[in-house]
């Protein structure tokens, strides 16, 4: 029993230098969900920004309506199809599969981080807006100075289990070649026809990580709230 | 200095102001009364246009503002408002919250908007509380600070809407009597207010305002002991 196991181990981590694929996996898989969730804010922000100012001012009517195309669609369909239709269709000429998925997920992501931050920005009051505007600033400046701020506080929880979802997410990566974590662990599974240690040390490092992003983020929490209350002491 | 001629308002289908013209002349004290839902407060956010008029045209020093959104910001500089709600940036501190603008829009160096900041909070009484966080002030210190917020952008007008409607009753003095200094440097405003002994004492013209119409102007002194329309005069019976 105690050989079989030992057996089992090192084919998994040890034999032709299979710990290589595991670290490979590992690290891309990482890049992946930081990248693209870096990409998911920059467009969640503007998407949001965009809806509001439409919402409070009745302006912009044909970006929000692009807005809304995008977000429907992206939320609408599964994001293993939006991978395989920009990597064998939009970017069938180009060959750098990590970089489609990272496009892939940001654009993804990204309509999910602007309905976070559109409520977000939502829940600051009108007054807000009102004073800066009449203190001369612009409507740009007012958003940048007074309200995103106030606002990345308040959502800050939402956008971290984002982060932990795309981070899941990006396990269908492999169906565009991409080696991440999940892909190396069928690798290897296929490899050494031993499902158990590869795909049960895949899952357990996924809740690992999950659970050390929570525990960051409650952390993070905390220290906000702790801010708050020394302001009103 | 700021002319306002047929001024209309609707919200929808509801007519919120209804073709008002009026003129304000630099060094003016107005205090706008009326009951709740008149239209006070929308003709006072129409002056800066934090309400679009629906119709009407509103000039400031010989500027049309209802036509020029283009330069809205830069007029907006001159005009200070102060609101019910106070409305301090919470995540900054006071110091921060009268600097922001002046800095941000480069009338001021960093070093000059603090002097302004210092010398402008020491005048309200509130010197100790620059370097703290709004949300630790009393309602009133709020309301003085928001004050100075607007007086640092050096306004040629003050616009104040119900300030000091949020206020706990015993808070209620100290803005007024910011205000009322104010008044007596000279500075133009324009208050909607219930606080009758306020615009007694310090407006130089009492609106009375009802149904999204100017019904009665004039002076405090006359306004109070000789009110002419039948709504004012209702009015008054019920608030004094």
């Amino acid at each position: 029993m105690w050989d079989e196991f030992v057996r089992q181990f090192n084919s998994t981590f040890i034999n032709d230098d299979m710990y290589k694929l595991f670290l490979e996996g590992f690290k891309n898989t990482l890049i992946l969900t930081a990248a693209a969730t870096l990409l998911g804010c920059a467009i969640g922000i503007i998407i949001a920004v965009i809806k509001v100012y439409h919402h409070q001012t009745g302006n912009g009517k044909l970006p929000t309506v692009l807005c809304n195309i995008y977000l429907t669609v992206i939320r609408g369909t599964p994001i293993t199809v939006q991978l395989l239709i920009m990597y064998f269709i939009i970017f069938a000429k180009f060959d750098n599969a990590m970089t489609v998925a990272i496009l892939t997920f940001g654009i993804n992501s990204g309509a999910y981080v602007a309905e976070i931050f559109r409520a977000g920005i939502m829940a600051i009051n009108i007054g807000q807006t009102e004073a800066g505007r009449s203190l001369g600033l612009s409507e740009m400046q007012t958003m940048r100075l007074i309200i995103l701020p106030q606002a990345i506080k308040n959502i800050l929880p939402a956008m971290g289990n984002e982060f932990i979802a795309l981070l899941k997410e990006t396990s269908v990566v492999g169906y565009i070649t991409v080696l991440d974590f999940t892909r190396a662990g069928n690798l290897v599974r296929a490899e050494t026809l031993q499902p158990y240690f590869s795909l049960f040390f895949v899952a357990l490092v996924y809740l690992l990580l999950v659970l050390l992003i929570t525990k960051l983020l409650q952390l993070l929490e905390r220290r906000l709230r702790k801010s708050d209350r020394n302001q009103s002491a | 200095m700021i002319e306002i001629n047929q001024l209309s308002k609707k919200f929808g289908n509801h007519l919120v102001l209804d073709n008002i013209s009026y003129e304000i002349k630099r060094g003016d004290k107005v205090v706008l009364v009326g009951p709740s839902g008149s239209g006070k407060s929308t003709f006072l956010r129409c002056i800066n246009m934090l309400e679009q008029p629906t119709s009407g045209k509103i000039w400031f020093n010989a500027h049309e503002i209802t036509s020029d959104k283009k330069h809205i910001n830069r007029i907006r500089q001159e005009m200070g408002m102060v609101f019910q709600q106070f409305n301090l940036f919470p995540h900054m501190t006071v110091r921060k919250n009268i600097t922001l603008s002046p800095v941000t829009l480069k009338l001021m160096s960093p070093e000059a908007a603090n002097a302004k900041a210092e010398e402008l909070m020491r005048r309200v009484g509130l010197l100790d509380k620059i370097d703290v966080y709004p949300s630790t002030l009393s309602g009133g210190q709020q309301q003085r600070v928001a004050i100075v917020r607007s007086l640092a952008m050096n306004p040629v007008v003050m616009l104040f809407d119900e300030p000091t409607s949020a206020l706990d009753p015993e808070m209620v003095g100290e803005v007024l009597q910011v205000m009322k200094d104010l008044a007596d440097e000279g500075m133009t405003m324009i208050a909607v207010t219930h606080e009758m002994g306020f615009a007694r004492e310090v407006a130089n013209t009492v609106l009375f305002m009802d149904e999204g119409k100017i019904l009665e102007e004039a002076p405090p002194e006359e306004f109070f002991t000789n009110p002419k329309h039948e709504r004012l005069k209702s009015f008054l019976s019920k608030i004094l």
